[in-house]
């Protein structure tokens, strides 16, 4: 390798030497197009995960992960609960409650309130959506709903922890970063992990970027936030007053001047600084253009109900597509406007109205280009919200609440699992945040007992030491 | 699985004839990683009630014996490793755990040499080691090479030869400072004749005030420092001082002993100084919630568990965070132990839920800046309660101008005030009758509550107080000689009720902060006594009301005593009034502004006195053990404080405490300290440590490269009375750290990692390093060394998806924005982007040792973030100037400067290239130029624009260099 770079370097320099304009070595380059920069001789193996070769036959390439932030009421959304309809009003029995951890209803009444909306039977599955979400409906039979979510975590910050790296104590991988780590990237010029955020319908909740860090692995797998103000990526765009060749003039003559250093002393690094810098000019041109989403039709912009890269739940929704177009292998998407303490009934109707359309959307449009298949979307929140009244809105509630999955591998048009009667506790097949990640990473060709990383002395993996596959909804 | 290059060690090495196994390297980690988990420390997951982690249960008389000394073929535990019989195979297939050939013929051939049994090297006291006894004229300097020669030449290997000079003096300024040398220091250095050049160089850097800052940058990572408290709102906390704590131990070489006890104790001291309490703010640098719905016990049984995690990690390297559920897998930690070392620190003055205290940092200096203040305000108030005939005279003229108004004026009783009682919500309070609206008696109890005087409540101030969802009840006396109208001025905090003689006058529920004028009303008082009842009741936070009467505006007392004829006012009644004539009087008015001022500049200095957490203790929580860590659980046995059992125990009187603590950590017979720090220490001087990793010196970590250098450094490290300048000084003279860290094929094929140094290492530097570097070679950093956190430039929105309050980060303002990056604001849900990228943690938990990745983002950074461009136009600025005529000179001279070198030919060229085209670009769109130059809150550079854009250029270059942000 160092040797056919120091005949290009030296090719170049016979070049020069010929040139009656005395032309630079870097504005050769400039003169080649983008692909043929100085760094093309110093190509690094790009990381195609520690996985040498997977446990199963993948059944999906990537995830989207639709995160409904501040917690969800399944009540009002994938749980039907008549029972409940009946108890509205009365005391929640105390044999549901007793000595369980409970939020800001610390030490209160407890009272029922029944289910704020109607629920819809769909498709030929007959799935039950509750009725703000008319879109969700039209994809019921794609939909795998698990109802028998259980969780760990009572307050948003940990229940975000718990539901992105399988356990409330900080530092540990979020779920894309075990991805990136275990598979690596099929991007070439794009991240492999990816967040997305948008607001809307309910109070927000902060989100930390521990939600998408690396934790204990190499930081090159976390998270890339993805803004809709501002520079898309951080620091993606030139500085004031350099044009994008100028900026490729700075890069090349670092590239050049690198590799010359990696002539001299041979170090790795170098060569793998010098990727990534081509890495970065790249990003700089493919980054706008995932954002540039005027190559859309009209059709398929009024399908997702958006006009554009905006930053509504529904334009990210869009762009969660054009990024899994693009190789990026996880794909996460949070919608900050669940939290439904008060008024629960008007809100679940405004916040249902921001998501269920783009999240709908986003499986019809991955159907139509036979994209559904391989793709795994994941709808959940961090925990979903209590059969008991806080007012007119429900408190935080993880005994019990719900989420669904489709595509890459799931069996659409399915319900699993059941809570009781009332909705408080999963009680049927129920699903710990563990068996979900075992799922997922099965449905991805791996077995989740078998990627692991060894930090402090010990193995860790997402599944800590638990986790179950739930075969029953694997197509 | 493959293996990630960088975590990979050099495994127990492979058999040989001639070396005896060593159990510790070849056989535990065998053990640890396949056996333990089901026949290791766990008591409930412990199989066939077998132990292997302990040597009497190992060797323990069995039906079929485990280990026969001597006896591969007649041990159990071969039979098993090597059985066809699934059911018998060990380790079972559903373990996903396999022994590979080479590990089994390792655990016969240790049988057969005698079954050799240690305790883990890392629990037994580090024996005094003498260097082994070799030779190299040319490279041994101290003890240290010796060790280091001795392994290479086993291998075959020899050391590399010293570094040059340039080399040298750069490495040691990053590794000692975090900051680039100067031109004059490098030559003066290169130049230097003397043997002992690298000594003076490196006792000059030792004493640098930069060298505590670099430490710093270390430590404050190993103890989770941040300036937020991390959870849910991730709210600003105060805690600076203890970071400028670190520094100043580290600059005055603070023992380490010291330094641990102080930070895990420092408030136990009797009479503990200012300096030892801002120490101890140590035990507060955990995460902490104040999220809505969080439950105290939850959240304080989370911070116990914290702190034993971090705490173990932090001064033992050992990881019993791992005893919280279960017993420990691999190291005899139990769960008791975990529970037991909880207690320690359950003195420790905290709120399960809501933001930490600070404390003023009140040193000597200060204390004695605020009585000097106190001193001069006692004597001026004592020059103002001078009784002299102007002031008399000035009295007598001032009543008669008041004396008509006063006569008018209703006798006011002082105020009774009766509750607050708390309702469910503001409207329950605001609506319901407490018992006092119908019928008013001072005497009479409501609901355990009774009518108290409340003289503190003055007329014509705003007074505040507290209680969500309450009603607080205030009443008086009106006594008027003759009916009047009487006009009130009222204020409240949140609505207000008033009544007068039963008779409700005023009823305003509103929500509102309390002020003076709020409301204006007249009421109809008889002759004689009046009664006047009001009620405040209020929504949430601070309560408050305001009352004034009629149209003097002279309080309650002062209008009393007025009253009273001149010649018939007691004493008091006199200095009532002559008091508040005081603060009227003209001729004492200069005495008064003076007062004011000094009372001003007092409240200014106090204000200013920087405020962090401390350690404050209280009468010990009861701590119990949590069965599988389960905060709900109550089942569990109560402990007190205690140290792991198989490490002793603890000869106290009484309940152990953190003091306790602190002196058995740094107690010279503790096994774990010395060994951990020196660990560090040198992986901070070569790239990585002696053993790794540096958080586990349990069985599941490896054992040292080095074992008798490492346990040579933990008692040299004790023996010096634990002095880390001496054990800093003691690494980077000697010739293993002035190697050259060019590698050979030789070595690279021998020794691929390095972990026999036979070069020194290469690494980036780190993220604080990155942009002290860039901003010290612009010239534009700032040396100033300590004070509150700042922020250089962030992205506008980057917090955005904080909330609780929702956040704007303010850029702070000249000097600030060029501090070095230590000091750039922690904020650990979301860390400045720039530090992220370089790998800078978000300090949530104990981190010893950082990733080093090599990523886009990195690259992003260096092109675009201000900083670096801001930085780069400074130092184009000062390539321009002071680099000579010539474009060939300047570029030389930038050479020198950001990598104290001169250029090669064909970087000049590059170089030169790059100059010339965008000087001929700028040239003709010298506003892309101006705007390039702009760049940042500092001034726009002035001068040939075209010129100084296109030196903007290289300078970019020369930043964005692998080599600049490489130490060598």
């Amino acid at each position: 390798m160092q040797n056919s770079r120091l005949k290009t370097l030296l090719a170049r320099r016979s070049f020069l030497g010929q040139s009656a304009q005395g032309i630079g070595m870097f504005a050769l380059a400039s003169m080649l197009s983008d692909k043929t920069s100085a760094a093309d001789s110093v190509k690094v193996p790009k990381w195609t995960g520690v996985l040498d070769k997977l446990h199963f036959q993948p059944k999906a390439k990537r995830v989207i992960f639709l995160c409904q932030a501040g917690g969800a009421s399944h009540l009002e959304t994938f749980d039907h609960k008549p029972k409940l309809a009946e108890m509205h009003g009365k005391p929640m029995p105390e044999s549901f409650t007793k000595g369980q951890p409970i939020a800001q209803l610390q030490g209160k009444k407890l009272t029922c309130l029944g289910p704020q909306h109607p629920f819809i039977k769909h498709g030929e599955s007959g799935n039950e959506i509750a009725a703000p979400f008319p879109h969700l409906g039209t994809v019921a039979d794609e939909l795998c709903i698990i109802r028998s979510l259980k969780t760990n975590a009572i307050n948003h910050d940990p229940a975000h922890t718990f539901m992105n790296t399988g356990t409330t104590i900080s530092g540990r991988p979020a779920m894309g970063a075990w991805l990136q780590y275990g598979l690596g990237a099929a991007a070439d010029d794009l991240p492999g992990f990816v967040v997305l955020t948008s607001v809307g319908g309910g109070q927000n909740q902060p989100i930390a970027s521990r939600q998408w860090h690396s934790g204990f692995l190499p930081s090159r797998f976390q998270g890339v936030h993805f803004h809709s103000k501002g520079d898309p990526v951080l620091y993606v765009t030139n500085p004031n007053g350099v044009s994008r060749e100028q900026q490729r003039d700075v890069i090349d003559a670092v590239q050049e001047l690198n590799s010359l250093r990696n002539e001299a002393i041979d170090d790795p690094e170098i060569s793998t600084r010098i990727s990534q810098y081509e890495l970065a000019f790249k990003m700089q041109a493919s980054v706008p253009e995932l954002m540039d989403t005027s190559d859309e039709t009209k059709e398929t912009l009024d399908l997702y109900g958006t006009k554009g890269a905006d930053g509504s739940f529904a334009s990210n929704c869009l762009l969660a597509r054009r990024l899994a177009e693009r190789g990026v292998r996880f794909i996460q998407l949070y919608h900050r406007g669940w939290d439904h303490h008060g008024a629960i009934k008007n809100a679940v109707a405004n916040t249902a109205k921001i998501v269920d359309q783009g999240a709908a959307a986003l499986i019809k449009d991955l159907k139509r280009r036979d994209m559904l298949k391989d793709t795994l979307v994941i709808w959940a929140g961090e925990f979903g919200r209590t059969p008991m009244a806080q007012g007119s809105g429900r408190d935080h509630h993880i005994k019990g609440f719900s989420m669904w999955m489709a595509g890459g591998g799931i069996k659409g048009g399915t319900t699993y699992g059941a809570t009781d009667e009332l909705g408080y506790n999963a009680v049927e097949n129920v699903v710990e945040v563990h068996d979900m990640h075992a799922t997922m990473l099965r449905l991805l060709g791996i077995d989740h007992e078998q990627l692991n990383f060894r930090f402090q002395g010990r193995d860790f993996r997402l599944t800590d030491v638990h986790g179950h596959v739930l075969k029953e909804i694997l197509a | 699985m493959r293996t990630l290059i960088a975590f990979v060690l050099v495994s127990g090495g492979a058999l040989s004839a001639a070396d005896k196994i060593d159990f510790d390297r070849q056989i535990r980690p065998i053990l640890s990683n396949n056996c333990y988990k089901c026949h290791g420390p766990d008591k409930n997951s412990r199989q066939a009630d077998l132990r292997l982690d302990d040597k009497d249960a190992a060797f323990a008389k069995r039906d079929a014996a485990t280990i026969v000394a001597g006896k591969p073929e007649a041990s159990e535990l071969i039979r098993r490793i090597t059985s066809n019989d699934p059911d018998e195979k060990m380790p079972p297939a559903d373990s996903k755990k396999k022994l590979t050939p080479e590990q089994i013929k390792l655990l016969t051939q240790w049988i057969r040499e005698g079954a050799e049994w240690k305790s883990h090297w890392a629990f037994i006291k580090p024996e005094r080691t003498a260097a082994p006894d070799v030779k190299h004229q040319d490279f041994v300097l101290n003890d240290v090479d010796k060790f280091i020669l001795a392994k290479l030449k086993a291998s075959g290997l020899t050391p590399s030869k010293q570094a040059d000079r340039v080399t040298l003096i750069r490495r040691l300024s990053f590794d000692l400072l975090g900051l680039p040398p100067s031109i004059e220091e490098v030559q003066s250095f290169v130049d230097d004749k003397d043997p002992k050049a690298v000594e003076k160089l490196i006792d000059r850097l030792l004493k640098s005030p930069h060298f505590g800052e670099r430490m710093a940058i270390y430590w404050l990572d190993v103890v989770r420092f941040a300036d937020s408290n991390g959870y849910h709102s991730d709210e600003p906390r105060q805690i600076a001082p203890y970071r400028d704590y670190v520094i100043s131990s580290f600059n005055s070489n603070k023992p380490y002993d010291q330094f641990v006890v102080e930070q895990l104790a420092g408030d136990l001291f009797p009479e503990a100084s200012m300096e030892a309490k801002v120490a101890s703010g140590f035990n507060m640098l955990l995460q902490t919630t104040s999220e809505g719905g969080a439950q105290a016990k939850e959240y304080l049984a989370k911070y116990s568990a914290d702190r034993v995690r971090n705490t173990s990690s932090i001064f033992l390297g050992v990881t019993m965070g791992c005893a919280e559920c279960h017993d420990h897998k691999f190291d005899p930690f139990t769960t008791r132990d975990f529970y037991r070392f909880a207690a320690f620190f359950a003195d420790v003055k905290e709120r399960g839920v809501g933001n930490p205290t600070p404390y003023p940092v009140m040193t000597d200096d200060r204390q004695a800046k605020i009585a000097e203040y106190d001193k001069e305000l006692a004597q001026l108030r004592a020059d103002l309660n001078k009784v002299t005939p102007e002031l008399t005279a000035e009295l007598q003229a001032w009543e008669k101008t008041v004396a008509e108004k006063v006569k008018s004026v209703a006798k006011l009783s002082p105020w009774h005030a009766l509750g607050p009682f708390k309702a469910a919500n503001f409207d329950a309070a605001f609506a319901t009758d407490f018992g006092a609206e119908k019928e008013i008696d001072l005497k009479k109890q409501y609901k355990n509550q009774k009518w108290r005087e409340a003289k503190q409540y003055v007329d014509g101030k705003p007074h505040a107080f507290n209680g969500d969802n309450t009603a607080l009840y205030l009443f008086r006396n009106l006594q008027v000689d003759a009916a009047t109208k009487l006009s009130l001025s009222l204020g409240s905090d949140d609505g207000i009720i008033v009544w007068v003689n039963g008779k409700k006058v005023l009823n305003k529920k509103v929500l509102r902060g309390v002020a003076p004028d709020q409301e204006k009303i007249t009421v109809d008082l008889k002759a004689g006594d009046n009664q006047l009842l009001m009620k405040i009741a209020n929504a949430s936070g601070g309560a408050g009301f305001y009352f004034a009467a009629s149209g003097v505006n002279l309080p309650n007392n002062v209008i009393n005593a007025l009253k009273v004829a001149p010649a018939k006012r007691n004493q008091q009644q006199k200095n009532v009034i002559l008091a508040h004539f005081r603060g009227l009087s003209k001729t004492l008015a200069p005495t008064r502004d003076k007062i004011a001022k000094v009372d001003a500049a007092r409240k200014q200095y106090v204000a200013t006195v920087p405020k962090t957490l401390m350690t404050v203790a209280v009468k010990p929580r009861p701590i119990r053990v949590l069965p599988r860590g389960n905060w709900m659980d109550d089942s569990g046995e109560l402990v007190e404080p205690g140290i792991p059992q198989f490490l002793g125990q603890l000869e106290v009187d009484g309940r152990a405490n953190r003091m306790h603590l602190a002196r058995w950590v740094v107690n010279a017979d503790n096994p774990l300290t010395s060994r951990a720090f020196v660990n560090r220490l040198w992986k901070l001087f070569f790239g990585q440590g002696l053993a790794a990793p540096l958080d586990d010196l349990g069985a599941q970590g490896t054992q040292p490269t080095h074992p008798e250098l490492m346990d040579y450094l933990a008692t040299q490290f004790i023996d010096s009375g634990w002095d880390v300048k001496k054990m800093v000084r003691l690494l980077v003279t000697s010739g293993t750290y002035r190697q050259a860290s060019l590698t050979t094929p030789s070595l690279r094929e021998k020794d691929p990692y390095n972990s026999l140094y036979g070069r020194q290492s290469r690494f980036r530097l780190d993220a604080e390093i990155v942009r002290d570097n860039a901003l010290a070679l612009s010239g534009l950093l700032s040396n100033k060394i300590g004070g509150p956190s700042v922020k250089p430039y962030q992205p506008a929105g980057y917090w955005r998806h904080m909330n609780f309050p929702v956040r704007r980060w303010q850029a702070s303002q000249g000097e600030d924005l060029y501090r070095r990056g230590l000091y750039t604001w922690w904020q650990r849900m979301f860390l400045h982007p720039s530090m992220l990228a370089f790998d800078a943690p978000s300090r949530e938990e104990c981190t010893v040792e950082r990733p080093r990745s090599n990523t886009p983002q990195q690259a992003l950074v260096l092109l675009n973030d201000p900083t670096y461009v801001e930085a780069a136009r400074t130092l184009a600025a000062r390539i321009h100037s002071e680099g000579g005529d010539s474009a060939a000179t300047k570029l030389t001279w930038a050479y020198q400067h950001v990598l104290s070198r001169k250029p090669v030919a064909i970087e000049l060229e590059v170089m030169t290239a790059v100059y010339k085209k965008h000087k001929s670009e700028y040239g003709k769109n010298s506003e892309s130029a101006q705007q390039l130059l702009a760049v940042g809150a500092g001034k726009p550079t002035e001068g040939n624009s075209a010129e100084l854009a296109a030196w903007t250029s290289v300078a970019r270059v020369l930043l964005n260099l692998h080599e600049t942000i490489t130490r060598n």
